[in-house]
């Protein structure tokens, strides 16, 4: 009996190499009733707290659902915001959506390419090896700025002169609210995350794979790019995808750097797509934010109908992080 | 210093000179996090200097201070800085301190679970669930907040003798520690289980065996070897957690109350049902004062408390896990 058990749980403990994948043990796995009461209650407190975060994020999901497909309208998605007295009046949300849209473009687009460069730093060249410390902890405590701290620290940046292309200005005074400015700002979020996984991806690359293409003649660079880089697009695509997540998620930035408004405010005079992105605007967070019984709005249904967008925006993000590790997982890993 | 290639025949981009480049990016990286701090310091500094330590202590209404501080800059002719953020600092350590001990206990259990315990199916289950809970956007657990908690703290958990009690002090309408910490759990505890079932994956399973084989059960043998060699993964996981609740501010500012009030254990258990206000929030909330000098020197004053607190918390976790790394895992 004992035997049986040490092998059942081993081969669920040995990890993806066993058949069985971890976590499921055999049929032959001890049960708990041979245990000690304190145990068994432990266990029970486990199914107990197991049960209740999976009953939450049912609740979670099925009551944005039930509301959200109660409450919102096709037009909600098309008319922008309006001032209005009744929920009826006040248009929909159009505004928002575009501009959760254009802040998370310009975050990832900002956010994705350093991110890959300090990834490829990190791993690939590191040198001095006190630089490479020190910005390995930077990227940790970027990770763990509060979003209002880098928000504050936004304004600061965005209101100086030399910064006033990117916003309104007005008799030299340099608004410092725009969507170049929360983008800019979100890129911080999101950066952490690409850094993150970006480097899991190069460090699973092996030293052989590298060498090969030295003894070939390639140079490093030459190596990261045809090489590397290509061979860890699923991580980069992971990192991205969690990045636009934390993006679009976060309304700290938005409430301070993107001015609040409900509508977009393009700076007269600018070429068309600047005079949006040195402009004001909203975005969905900042509208649920606002349309709550606590937001100057308090349009509860359009709350619910926004937030219900936004969650699915969410979901999608969920499902194609899900999708790029079961397509990697496919390909299979490298055989050293 | 040139590049050893001549342009014709060597690669277009020769390694040292992306070394350079990239290096460059890395420093720049470094300088704006470095910026960050020296200006969040020197926007500070004239509500520090003013204070003193008085800043972390009580005295008098914050609501007052601050409209004393937006009314300073209006009038023009000599700012007011003085400022005791006690309620504040209060209410953001009850709020996420009781956050992060609840969560800590239900990731704890919560991660064994998904890692030894759950059927395969559950388990299967679950990973999901934890990543669902983890991505939904704070401002979505606050609008959830306050249309189904709130008012249900408030008209059912709450008596009428306690709101009547506390009626020429504070009124009881929902707003309250209870709903900010409940809600604050629900959001840090996910990211606290992905990281925990992480480490306790990395644990070697020949410990694990070792002490099956010595006849300790299951149940021992993951609490008293799991977790323990898992526990950097554990310090990790728990500093992050906090990181993100001292930094939460939309959802707090949503669901906490929005008074700079300090609810006071001795009270009772009605101190739960009390509203507060943390330190983030109260920069949300305050925010369209930024434009005023001494108003900005408060804001950023807070924000440097944040700052360090995250900094600390996370130095602290670094300490923690340098001095665990003799155990194994992760």
């Amino acid at each position: 009996m004992e035997a049986s058990i040490s092998t059942a749980v081993a081969a669920g403990h040995s990890g993806a190499a066993a058949p069985p994948p971890p976590g499921k043990h055999g049929a032959a796995v001890e049960g708990s009733a041979t245990w000690r009461l304190g145990d068994r209650i432990g266990l029970a407190i486990c199914w107990g707290l197991g049960l209740l975060f999976c009953a939450i994020a049912v609740a979670v999901a099925l009551y944005l659902f039930v509301q959200g497909i109660t409450y919102l309208k096709p037009a909600m998605l098309t008319t922008p915001a309006a001032s209005g007295f009744s929920q009826s009046e006040s248009g929909g949300f159009s505004d928002a959506l575009i501009g959760t849209l254009m802040v998370a473009t310009l975050g990832i687009v900002l956010a994705l390419p350093v991110g890959i460069a300090i990834a490829v730093w990190l791993v690939e060249y590191g040198r001095p090896a006190a630089l490479a410390r020190v910005a390995e902890s930077t990227i940790e405590a970027i990770a763990g700025i509060p979003s209002i701290v880098l928000a504050l620290f936004g304004t600061v940046i965005f209101s100086s002169s030399a910064l006033a292309f990117l916003s309104r200005s007005n008799e030299g005074v340099v608004f410092g609210k725009s969507f170049f400015a929360a983008g800019a700002m979100l890129s911080l979020v999101a950066l952490p995350l690409i850094v993150a996984s970006v480097r899991e991806g190069l460090n699973s690359i092996p030293r052989h794979v590298r060498e090969a293409s030295y003894a070939v003649g390639k140079t490093k660079a030459a190596t990261t790019r045809r090489i590397l880089l290509p061979a860890c697009r699923p991580q980069v695509a992971t990192g991205a995808v969690l990045g636009l997540g934390r993006i679009i998620g976060d309304t700290a930035i938005i409430v301070v750097l993107l001015g609040a408004t409900q509508n977009f405010g393009p700076v007269e005079g600018a070429p068309f797509p600047l005079d949006y992105l040195r402009g004001v605007g909203t975005t969905l967070t900042n509208f649920v934010y606002e349309a709550s019984p606590t937001g100057n709005l308090n349009q509860p249904q359009k709350a619910y109908a926004a937030a219900f967008v936004l969650l699915i925006m969410i979901l999608i993000l969920n499902a194609i992080v899900d999708l790029i590790h079961r397509r990697s997982r496919k390909v299979g890993t490298w055989s050293s | 210093m040139e590049d050893q290639y001549s342009p014709e025949y060597g690669p277009s981009w020769p390694d040292r000179r992306v070394e350079r480049l990239l290096g460059a990016l890395v420093v720049f990286v470094v300088g704006l996090l470095l910026a960050l701090i020296a200006v969040v310091i020197v926007r500070a500094w004239p509500s520090f200097a003013h204070n003193g330590p008085a800043w972390f202590g009580p005295g008098g209404s914050v609501e007052d201070q601050l409209n004393a501080i937006s009314l300073s800059a209006a009038t023009g002719s000599h700012y007011i800085y003085t400022f005791h953020a006690w309620p504040l600092i209060w209410s953001t350590i009850l709020i996420t301190g009781g956050a992060v001990l609840l969560a800590l206990f239900a990731a704890l259990f919560v991660s064994v679970f998904i890692v030894e315990f759950a059927p395969g199916w559950l388990a299967n289950v679950l990973q999901p669930v934890v990543r669902f809970l983890a991505s939904v956007p704070s401002v979505i657990y606050g609008l959830i907040g306050v249309v189904v908690l709130v008012p249900f703290i408030g008209n059912h958990l709450v008596s009428e003798e306690q709101k009547a009690s506390v009626a020429g002090v504070i009124s009881l309408t929902g707003y309250s520690l209870l709903a900010a910490v409940t809600v604050l759990t629900v959001m840090i505890a996910p990211l606290m289980v992905s990281i925990f079932s992480d480490g306790l994956r990395a644990v070697k399973p020949g410990w694990l065996e070792g002490s099956l084989a010595l006849g300790v059960n299951r149940w021992r043998t993951v609490w008293k070897i799991g977790v323990r060699s898992a526990r950097p993964a554990i310090v990790a996981g728990t500093v992050l957690a906090l990181a993100r609740a001292i930094g939460e501010a939309v959802m707090l500012a949503m669901i906490s109350g929005s008074v700079a009030f300090a609810p006071n254990p001795a009270d009772g258990l009605i101190f739960i049902y009390e509203p507060s206000r943390p330190l983030a929030p109260t920069i949300v909330k305050n925010i369209d004062q930024l434009s005023s000098p001494p108003f900005n020197a408060t804001l950023f004053s807070i924000a440097a408390v944040l700052l360090f607190a995250a900094a600390t918390a996370s130095l602290a976790g670094h300490l923690a896990r340098r001095a665990m790394r003799k155990y194994g895992a992760a």
